[in-house]
């Protein structure tokens, strides 16, 4: 008998939540004391990706390595870049061979090249009808989680810790870029 | 028509809005990617660096037997080193009463523990640890040695029974992180009968509260001895505690009793139990396995034969073939180099390899078993190995810390083999999460990450990979300026036509056969070098902006450079020598020891001006040195610190 049924397990995972994120902030000491308080941010993390299909989580770095190339694909796309070089019995494993001469020409015609600043500004525009210069923090979560590929938890969280300004709680979307592409170079 | 205009023109508007989403979905996920690769370059660096410090480590270890077997050689050229070295310390036995002696006075007001402890003692540690105070040496002593009672009668894998309603919480390396330690307790409550931890070795060194942790643990294991389980790392050695900061952290704060407790823990470590199995299932220890792993010796070996795991067991004489009774083994303890009884109190080469082999050893992909040569210990096993050895003895997993992990915790072999790493933040603010599982009989294993900061909340991700990039870069440019004369060496070989610029495959090809990380140089090659606009690498570059500080000005460099490089080494040994903890050793010593270090480790360097060096640099003016002063004198100076000195740490 194997240590627990996959079978099984799956259905306790589509029954339970994926990702449970919360930060805890552990209380001061008693009498005070020099300490400062801690936070953790915590993420109970099912691995679902590997101990199932070892191959989600190897479809997840390819992305990465492909993305940290300079090659910006949707998802859609990346989804059927890895289709394409992905082994006939899903083993969970890309073998190098297969993905370098795939990679090379990727490269090499220039495919799913990275958005120019100023296009990605005009994006924000258009979701900013009204022109005020920002975007309210929900209006940024509803059109990022909600419409197109949609982000995750943790990628919206990602974005509005380095995206938000604390103080109106909202995304100035000039600086943030102008921020993010210094950052880049 | 009123109606299908607004529509039309409604769709029209949400289409713009989907691609204007797209648009942006796209770049961020191309940034974050980004991000994250950097993150991984940085993590690659520190890894990179911190094995190959353990395989310097391993270098110094053979240096030791060298010497060792080297003794009557030795003992006819230079028999006063000798006699100092081999000095056997006769206060050996363990002076049981000793710490009962000692007074705590009425104005220490840190926590008192009252023995028999129970669990209100693990509390007052805890909050007294959050206010940053020391336990006072005497409570400290007497927690080692209940602790050391108990570890005796534990054998050398515990068996623990899971039940649905009693899950175990297994942690990994915690490295002296106490607040880690602080949040596993807070976040997944106090070890209790039914809160029982395996807590999988290297509990000490790096961090700056092994001590901390090392007392919790202990209290902790001596109020519940069935619940809370240690297995041995690879740190629970006083060799590697002398490298990595342990031993520095116990002999700072506990200034009138750090050797004594040095001591003791030393005999500590080797009672601690090799491995945990939970029902009869999974296999929880520190490293990993071989193809020879074989379970069963394991459970028979005495394992506080092995002081640590870096000494392998040698007879003094060597090849000569004598009464078997009369051989006579030579072992370096924290007390110094001294002579056994007999070998009999050693474990044979056979045995000591199982237990090197457990708590060394890598998996990776690669099927089939191969020497650890990242670390120089243990050896990295495949996918093969684990189901080959699990089949053997009937289990499912293997559960194994030892590796540090982005997210803290990684799955491979198929799901066989689990990797768990407890110490978030490990190289810099941000480098890496940590995690902790649950587990219990039929269920799969549940994880659990975080990440620690003492901020009121985490800064961006950008910032933090910038911190920790730039630290990783730091850490590598002063490996690059440790062997600034051989890497310059191997540039000017190749550029025949000495236009001082190389093509960056051969700048890649001599980094790497000089320096030895396995690194992506032509990735990092934009960090470390200037490159001309046709793409070709000016070598010298790295060079400009970051220098060792000379001690004295008319020193030759190469000389400097030498002393800086093996620092970390030189620093071990004077402490070995250095039995009495004095922090001096003669003149004398030193340059016998620097003779032999030479000899041994190949070094060419011209040291004519080693006695100036020392000379001049030696304020007791009494003919002896201040090692560690002497030591912390070589440091590297990057020119646009806004701090004079780097953080180097000497061991």
């Amino acid at each position: 008998m194997l240590y627990w049924d996959p079978k099984a397990d799956a259905v306790f995972r589509k029954n339970k939540e994926k990702e449970d994120h919360c930060t805890t902030e552990m209380p001061r000491p008693e009498g005070g004391g020099s300490i400062a308080f801690l936070c953790a941010r915590f993420s109970r993390r099912d691995p679902d990706h590997s101990f199932q299909s070892p191959g989600a989580q190897t479809k997840r770095e390819i992305g990465t390595i492909i993305r940290s190339l300079g090659c910006c694909p949707s998802e859609g796309e990346l989804h059927d870049l890895i289709a394409e070089v992905e082994e006939e019995e899903p083993t969970g494993y890309i073998r190098f061979e297969k993905f370098l001469p795939v990679m090379t020409e990727v490269l090499l015609e220039r495919r799913y090249r990275p958005i120019p600043e100023d296009i990605l500004h005009r994006a924000f525009e258009v979701l900013d009808p009204a022109k005020r210069g920002f975007l309210s923090k929900e209006e940024l979560i509803k059109y990022m989680t909600e419409v197109g590929e949609r982000f995750s938890q943790e990628e919206m969280e990602e974005m509005l810790s380095a995206a938000i300004d604390p103080e109106s709680n909202s995304i100035h979307y000039k600086d943030y870029i102008t921020m993010m592409v210094v950052d880049e170079n | 028509m009123g109606c299908g205009t607004s529509s039309s023109m409604k769709d029209k508007k949400s289409e713009k809005a989907l691609k204007a989403a797209l648009v942006i979905q796209n770049w961020y996920r191309g940034h974050s990617a980004q991000l994250k690769t950097r993150q991984r370059y940085a993590l690659t660096i520190f890894q990179s660096i911190e094995y190959a410090d353990e395989q310097g480590q391993l270098e110094l270890s053979n240096f030791f037997s060298f010497m060792l077997e080297n003794y009557t050689r030795l003992l006819e050229e230079d028999s006063e080193l000798v006699t100092h070295l081999f000095d056997s310390n006769i206060q050996d036995k363990d002076r049981q009463d000793y710490w009962v002696l000692i007074d705590v006075p009425d104005s220490y007001c840190g926590p008192r523990l009252q023995f028999p402890l129970t669990f209100t003692d693990i509390d007052l540690l805890i909050e007294a640890f959050k206010q940053q105070q020391i336990l006072h040496a005497y409570y400290v002593l007497e927690v080692l040695f209940e602790t050391k009672k108990l570890l005796q009668q534990m054998p050398n894998f515990t068996h623990i029974k899971t039940s649905p309603s009693k899950e175990i919480t297994i942690c990994g390396d915690l490295h002296g992180k106490l607040d880690d330690l602080f949040l596993i307790y807070y976040k997944n409550g106090l070890p209790s009968v039914s809160n029982p931890y395996v807590f999988n070795g290297d509990f000490v060194d790096r961090g700056k509260n092994s001590m901390e942790i090392l007392m919790i643990l202990f209290v902790s294991f001596l109020v519940y001895p069935n619940d809370l389980h240690l297995n041995r790392g690879n740190h629970e050695d006083f060799m590697m505690n002398m490298r990595y900061g342990f031993t520095n952290e116990v002999l700072h704060k506990y200034k009138l009793h750090g050797k004594k407790i040095l001591q003791v823990l030393e005999d500590i470590y080797t009672w601690l139990p090799i491995g945990t199995i939970i029902d009869n299932e999974i296999l929880v220890i520190h490293g990993g396995i071989s193809e020879s792993t074989d379970l069963n010796l394991l459970h028979r070996i005495e394992r506080n034969k092995l002081k640590s795991v870096l000494m392998p067991p040698i007879p003094i004489d060597g090849d000569h073939a004598t009464e078997k009774g009369n051989k006579v083994g030579t072992t370096i303890t924290a007390r110094g180099i001294r002579t056994n009884g007999s070998l009999s109190e050693q474990l044979t080469k056979h045995e000591w390899e199982q237990v090197i082999d457990i708590l060394w050893s890598d998996p990776r992909g690669k099927r089939g078993c191969y020497p650890n040569t990242g670390r120089g210990g243990g050896c990295y096993f495949g996918p093969d190995i684990t189901s080959k050895i699990l089949n053997k003895y009937q289990l499912k997993m293997l559960i194994r810390s030892h590796e540090c992990k982005p997210e803290g915790y990684e799955i491979c072999h198929d799901g066989k083999v689990i990797t768990v790493f407890s110490a978030s933040n490990y190289y810099e603010e941000g480098s890496n999460r940590g995690a902790y599982i649950r587990v219990s009989s039929g269920t799969p294993p549940r994880f659990f990450q975080y990440q620690v900061t003492r901020a009121t909340c985490l800064r961006p991700l950008y910032q933090r990979m910038n911190a920790v990039e730039s630290r990783a870069i730091r850490m590598l440019k002063e490996r690059m300026i440790s062997q600034k004369t051989d890497l310059i060496r191997v540039f000017q070989l190749q550029d025949s036509s000495k236009s001082g610029k190389l093509s960056v495959g051969q700048w890649a090809f001599s980094m790497e056969n000089i320096l030895g990380l396995n690194l992506p140089w032509r990735s990092l090659s934009s960090h470390l070098v200037t490159t001309d606009k046709d793409g070709n690498i000016d070598y010298m570059s790295s060079f400009q902006d970051i220098h060792i500080q000379k001690p004295v000005k008319e020193v030759q460099s190469t000389l400097i450079e030498t002393v800086y490089r093996y620092r970390s080494d030189l620093q071990i040994i004077f402490n070995v020598i250095d039995s009495n903890h004095s922090g001096l050793i003669s003149m004398e010593e030193f340059r016998s020891i620097w003779k032999l270090f030479k000899s041994h480790y190949r070094v060419c360097v011209d040291d004519s001006q080693l006695d100036e060096l020392t000379e001049r640099m030696d304020l007791n003016k009494d003919g002896s040195i201040d090692f560690n002063e002497f030591l912390k004198a070589f440091y590297v100076v990057h020119k646009f610190d806004k701090l004079s000195k780097s953080d180097t740490k000497v061991a």
